[in-house]
C-alpha cells in the first residue's frame, strides 16, 4: 500500500509456505541421525559419565546445594544433555531439578539463587553440536555445512562466561539490597 | 586461533560420532538396534515442525517482501554501528530469544538473499546456534514449580543472550576475517 509493494507480497506469502515445508522434509536426515546417535548415547550412559565429570563445576556454581543432594544430581544430568545437544533429556532433567531446588527454597513463590544459576546456564548453554543449523545449510547447498561448530563453541563459551558472571553480580546486588532492607 | 577454530569444526563431529559407537560397543549397548530405535523419532519430529514452519516463513517472507524489515533496520541503525553488528543479521538477533522456529526463518532468509557460505550466513547460523529461547525456557522452569517472582533471571538470560551474540561475531571474525565490502 504504502511501499507499493502488494506484488511481492503476494508472492512472498505463497514462496515462504512453500520454504517452510520443504525446510522442514530436509532437516529429516540430518534430525534422524543425530537422534539414533543420541539415544546410542543415552544407552551408554554418558550422560552419567559427563555428569561425574561436571561434579566440581556444580559444587562451584550451585554453593547453597548439598552435594550430595538428588537437586545436584539432577542440575549436573541437566547440564551433560545440554552440553551433548540432548535438547529432548535435557528439559525433563532441567525440570526435575527445579522440583528438587523448590524443597530446598525458604519462600515457594519466588526464584531462590540456586533456581537463578540453572536458567543462567541453561539460557547460555555451551553447544558442541548445532544439528539444525547444520542440517539447514546443507538443504542450501553449503559447501562446509560444519564450518560453524567452531564459531559457535567460542560464542557459547563466551555467552556462557558472561551468563556466570551476571549471575553472581546481581546475586550479590540482590542479597545487600535485601540485608539493608532489614536493617 | 584460526585453525584451531577450523579444526575443531572438521573434526568434532566425526570424532564425537566415534566416540559414542566406541563407548556404546564396549558398554555392551545393542549399537544398531538402539541407533534405529532412536533415528525412528526422526520423521516425526521434522513433520511436527512443518506448520510452525510455514507459519515463520510466511511471516518472515511478506515481514522483508513489505519493506517492514527495511524500516526496522534503518531504524536501529545507530545503535547497530556502535556494536559493529551488520544490520541484515539484526532481526534474527531480536528475534532469537523469543521463537527458535521464527530466527531459524530469518536465518534461512540470510541464507537464500546471501548463500550460506557467505560471511553474513556463517555469522546468521552461528547466532542462530549459540544463543537460547531464553523467554520459553524461564516461562516453562519457573511455570513448573509455580514460581512467580523469578528476581533477576531475565535481566541475566537476555543480557547472556546479547553476550552470545556480540561472541557469534567476534568467533566469526576471527575465523572468517572482518566483515568484506560489497
Amino acid at each position: 500500500m504504502w511501499t507499493g509493494r502488494m506484488a511481492e507480497v503476494t508472492h512472498a506469502l505463497l514462496q515462504g509456505a512453500q520454504s517452510g515445508v520443504e525446510l522442514s522434509i530436509g532437516l529429516i536426515s540430518v534430525i534422524a541421525f543425530w537422534m539414533g546417535l543420541m539415544n546410542v548415547a543415552e544407552q551408554a550412559r554418558l550422560v552419567q559419565a559427563l555428569a561425574r565429570l561436571l561434579r566440581p563445576v556444580g559444587r562451584f556454581l550451585f554453593p547453597s546445594v548439598p552435594a550430595d543432594h538428588p537437586a545436584m544430581g539432577a542440575i549436573l544430568a541437566n547440564m551433560s544433555a545440554n552440553l551433548l545437544g540432548l535438547g529432548n533429556a535435557a528439559t525433563p532433567l532441567g525440570l526435575k531439578a527445579m522440583q528438587e531446588l523448590q524443597k530446598l527454597n525458604s519462600n515457594r513463590e519466588t526464584a531462590s539463587d540456586a533456581m537463578c544459576t540453572l536458567l543462567a546456564v541453561n539460557t547460555a548453554s555451551i553447544t558442541l553440536i548445532p544439528t539444525t543449523v547444520i542440517a539447514v545449510r546443507m538443504q542450501y547447498q553449503s559447501h562446509d555445512p560444519t564450518a560453524i561448530v567452531g564459531t559457535t563453541i567460542l560464542a557459547t563459551a563466551i555467552g556462557t562466561a558472561v551468563a556466570i558472571i551476571l549471575d553472581r553480580i546481581f546475586r550479590a546486588l540482590s542479597h545487600r539490597r535485601e540485608k539493608r532492607c532489614k536493617q | 586461533m584460526q585453525t584451531v577454530i577450523g579444526n575443531l569444526s572438521t573434526w568434532l563431529l566425526p570424532l564425537l560420532v566415534a566416540f559414542v559407537l566406541v563407548t556404546g560397543y564396549f558398554r555392551n549397548v545393542p549399537i544398531y538396534q538402539s541407533f534405529v530405535n532412536g533415528a525412528k523419532g526422526g520423521f516425526g519430529t521434522s513433520v511436527r515442525l512443518i506448520p510452525h514452519l510455514v507459519a515463520m516463513m510466511v511471516a518472515v517472507s511478506v515481514f522483508r517482501a513489505s519493506g517492514a524489515m527495511d524500516f526496522l533496520v534503518t531504524a536501529l541503525y545507530p545503535v547497530l554501528h556502535w556494536l559493529h553488528m551488520p544490520a541484515q543479521v539484526a532481526p534474527l538477533g531480536l528475534l532469537r530469544p523469543i521463537s527458535s522456529v521464527g530466527a531459524l526463518a530469518l536465518m534461512t532468509d540470510i541464507f537464500h538473499q546471501y548463500g550460506p557460505d557467505s560471511w553474513l550466513g556463517q555469522l546468521a547460523s552461528t547466532m542462530q546456534a549459540a544463543s537460547d529461547t531464553t523467554l520459553y525456557i524461564i516461562t516453562v522452569y519457573f511455570g513448573s514449580v509455580g514460581i512467580h517472582r523469578i528476581r533477576y533471571a531475565l535481566k541475566v538470560g537476555l543480557l547472556s543472550d546479547l553476550a552470545s551474540i556480540i561472541g557469534s561475531l567476534i568467533a566469526v571474525v576471527l575465523l572468517f576475517g572482518p566483515m568484506p565490502h560489497s
